[in-house]
């Protein structure tokens, strides 16, 4: 039904428009109320739903961010106890490497002592013995007798000097002796200056070691504690490790590209150039195993070094099975970097081939000319392909630090878009709350007229309920009922 | 259940069918007869391109369109190339080699059996089950059989590609061009009644479309 034929009933269209406008009115009028509710409730519904869904987010939020502090926590109280760990290590190797040898070292410190004692004594000056003559000469002196006394003053005088020099060299001799024995002391001396020395050095190692300790040892139970502080350090250190982590992993992975781009020609000559595996080609899959296998290979070795911890099970092996592991780990890299070599020369020799037969079918005789420094781009290829399989043994290291990082920015992540969730679902409850409010008022301005009235109605009713409980007549009859 | 079931079986029935080959087969007939024998160097350009375009797996084979086409006598090389990179260059090597022995050595043919070409062809790729199939003809298209030679035969060229190459101007068609123009049309028309794909390619310098 047309709009036109709807405005047919009366002859003027504009009175039936007129007519149905009013009509329409009205009815909206009477439906107010009813329509009112409805979108009060519809509303109300919406914005319920919205504010639920806002709590549940949050709640989620709450809990996987209970959940990441103590991913957060653990990781942090696993490295710190590694670093402890390495500490106490490299302390042990400290006290093992200098203290293990202290009873020899004392032992040799005491003979050191005893034998500079022995020596001292020894070297200790006799004093040169008083001379007995004097007296003696002064009583032959006084003998009255002719010429007897001078004789014997001769003799005596004789005898003196004679013993006198026998003394002096006595003395010259046990003087000689004595800076022997002194000169034979600074060995000693030495010797017991360097071992203190050595040992003064080892102490204050071990002390700058136990100053170090105790400081990762105060931020451990930080950790453990659980403090704010320590969570807000945790989650910074591992964003940064997972961003440096991450563009260490994608130095690897270009370093990985090339070394496919090494060995994916040369593929084709042992599994085929056209044969594929869903789409992609098998010798491209055989390269790309190859390199993963060097991968795996690395962290294997990594893991039996004990560098990474991603295995606990190879962790946990026997030293012997580890170290058998580590030389295995070894000849298989060997092996495989010997092979990628070869693939290397042999992509060369390849391309070499395909540049002249190329050449041949252009007819064009500059492509056999052979260029003499050729032998140095062979020999860079093998290079790269027998050095790049080691280098990427390293990527192991990146690759334990990203997985453990992941963790938590994937948290962090999560916990970001679930607040920004919770947010978006609380604006739009209270959205559709005021929506609500904006579709009433809405309905009613169509309504303006009979709202009017209606107005105009209920003030006229308000100011006549006032005027009749304000008469005089109305107080009296009033109190007298109250009376 | 049952569908996991139903599933499970398509996928396997799916791992157990043939693999589609994506390799391409090349017949390439040379026209030796008359006067475009003289044409004949020309071809060798052509078989150098689909030398370099062609990769392991593929399937070529040159033969010469004289008196009596019919007969693998008269091809000239053919090769499957292997599926190492390397082998299939000492192979085309060897192909292009032989191919300019056939150049030196083309004698001009005095009738001309294009039709009987073409069957060999037909059989030649058919037998190689290649995915990709492709028939050169290098020729004027002016068919001329000897007496005796019944070629009024319908060609099965249900994936095939026919491409007409060099088809040079007989002095008959500067008389009248319609002549010309009717000869490829009858071709073309043979060829699609046939199932096939018909295509002209005059320009020797531009040929990145074909294979």
């Amino acid at each position: 039904m047309h709009m036109t034929s709807l405005l047919t009933f009366t002859p003027w269209p504009a009175v039936s428009a007129a007519i149905m406008l009013a009509l329409l009115i009205a009815a909206l009028y009477l439906a107010r109320h009813t329509a009112h509710q409805a979108i009060h409730a519809a509303t109300s519904a919406l914005a319920r739903g919205f504010r639920l869904a806002a709590h549940s987010v949050t709640h989620a939020e709450e809990r996987l961010s209970a959940r990441n502090r103590d991913v957060l926590l653990a990781a942090g109280r696993e490295a710190k106890e590694r670093v402890v760990e390495r500490e106490f290590a490299r302390v042990g190797d400290t006290v093992r490497k200098d203290l293990a040898n202290y009873p020899d070292m004392h032992r040799r410190l005491g003979e050191a002592i005893i034998r500079i004692e022995e020596d001292q004594e020894k070297a200790v000056e006799v004093p040169p013995e008083a001379p007995g003559w004097a007296k003696a000469i002064a009583v032959v002196a006084n003998i009255d007798s002719r010429n007897t006394g001078t004789e014997i003053l001769a003799d005596i005088h004789k005898s003196m000097v004679k013993a006198h020099g026998e003394a002096m060299n006595d003395y010259r001799k046990a003087s000689g002796e004595r800076h022997a024995l002194l000169r034979k002391m600074m060995p000693d001396w030495r010797m017991i200056q360097e071992t203190l020395g050595r040992v003064n050095t080892s102490v204050v190692s071990v002390i700058e070691r136990a100053l170090v300790i105790d400081r990762h040892m105060q931020e451990y139970e930080a950790i453990v504690r659980g403090e704010d502080r320590a969570l807000s350090v945790l989650s910074s250190s591992s964003l940064v490790h997972f961003f440096v982590s991450m563009l260490v992993l994608a130095v690897a992975t270009a370093g990985a590209a090339i070394n496919f781009t090494l060995i994916a020609r040369p593929m084709a000559e042992m599994v085929g150039g056209t044969s594929f595996i869903g789409l992609f080609r098998t010798a491209d899959i055989a390269a790309l195993v190859i390199i993963m296998v060097e991968v795996s290979m690395g962290l294997f070795l990594m893991e039996s070094l004990r560098i990474t911890r991603l295995f606990p099970v190879i962790g946990a092996l026997s030293d012997k099975m580890r170290v058998r592991m580590i030389g295995i780990t070894l000849v298989i890299l060997l092996l495989m970097a010997s092979i990628e070599a070869g693939l290397a020369y042999m992509r060369e020799v390849l391309l070499q081939d395909e540049l002249a037969t190329s050449a041949l079918l252009r007819s064009d005789n500059t492509g056999a000319m052979v260029n003499e420094h050729h032998w140095i781009t062979t020999m860079a290829q093998m290079g790269m392909g027998f050095v790049l399989p080691f280098a990427l043994v390293f990527v192991a290291i990146p690759f334990e630090t990203f997985v453990h990082s992941l963790r938590t920015v994937l948290g962090l992540t999560g916990i970001g878009v679930l607040r920004a969730l919770a947010l978006i679902f609380r604006v739009f409850g209270n959205g559709c709350r005021h929506l609500g409010t904006l579709a009433q008022r809405l309905y009613d301005l169509p309504l303006f007229v009979p709202l009017w009235i209606e107005a105009r109605h209920t003030t006229a009713q308000q100011i006549e309920r006032i005027a009749r409980a304000t008469k005089p007549g109305h107080d009296e009859s009033l109190r007298e009922v109250q009376l | 259940m049952k569908s996991r079931f139903v599933v499970g079986a398509a996928l396997l029935l799916t791992a157990c069918s043939p693999p589609v080959p994506h390799n391409t087969g090349v017949y390439l007939l040379v026209d030796t007869s008359g006067s475009y024998a003289k044409q004949v160097t020309k071809a060798q350009q052509i078989i150098l391109f689909a030398l370099s375009r062609l990769q392991p797996l593929d399937s070529f084979a040159v033969a010469r369109i004289d008196t009596a086409s019919f007969t693998e006598k008269n091809i000239v090389a053919k090769a499957t190339f292997d599926d190492r990179p390397s082998t299939t260059n000492l192979q085309k090597r060897a192909f292009a080699g032989r191919v300019e022995k056939f150049i030196d050595d083309t004698k001009a043919a005095p009738f001309t059996d294009i039709t009987g070409g073409l069957l060999q062809a037909i059989e030649f790729l058919n037998e190689k089950q290649t995915g990709r199939k492709e028939i050169l003809i290098f020729s004027d298209m002016k068919e001329d059989l000897a007496k005796g030679y019944m070629r009024n035969i319908p060609l099965d060229l249900k994936g095939f590609e026919v491409v007409a190459l060099n088809v040079t101007k007989l002095r008959s068609d500067n008389f009248d061009p319609r002549e010309y123009l009717s000869r490829l049309e009858a071709w073309r028309a043979k060829v699609e009644q046939g199932g096939g794909r018909w295509r002209v390619i005059n320009d020797l310098d531009r040929l990145d479309g074909l294979l």
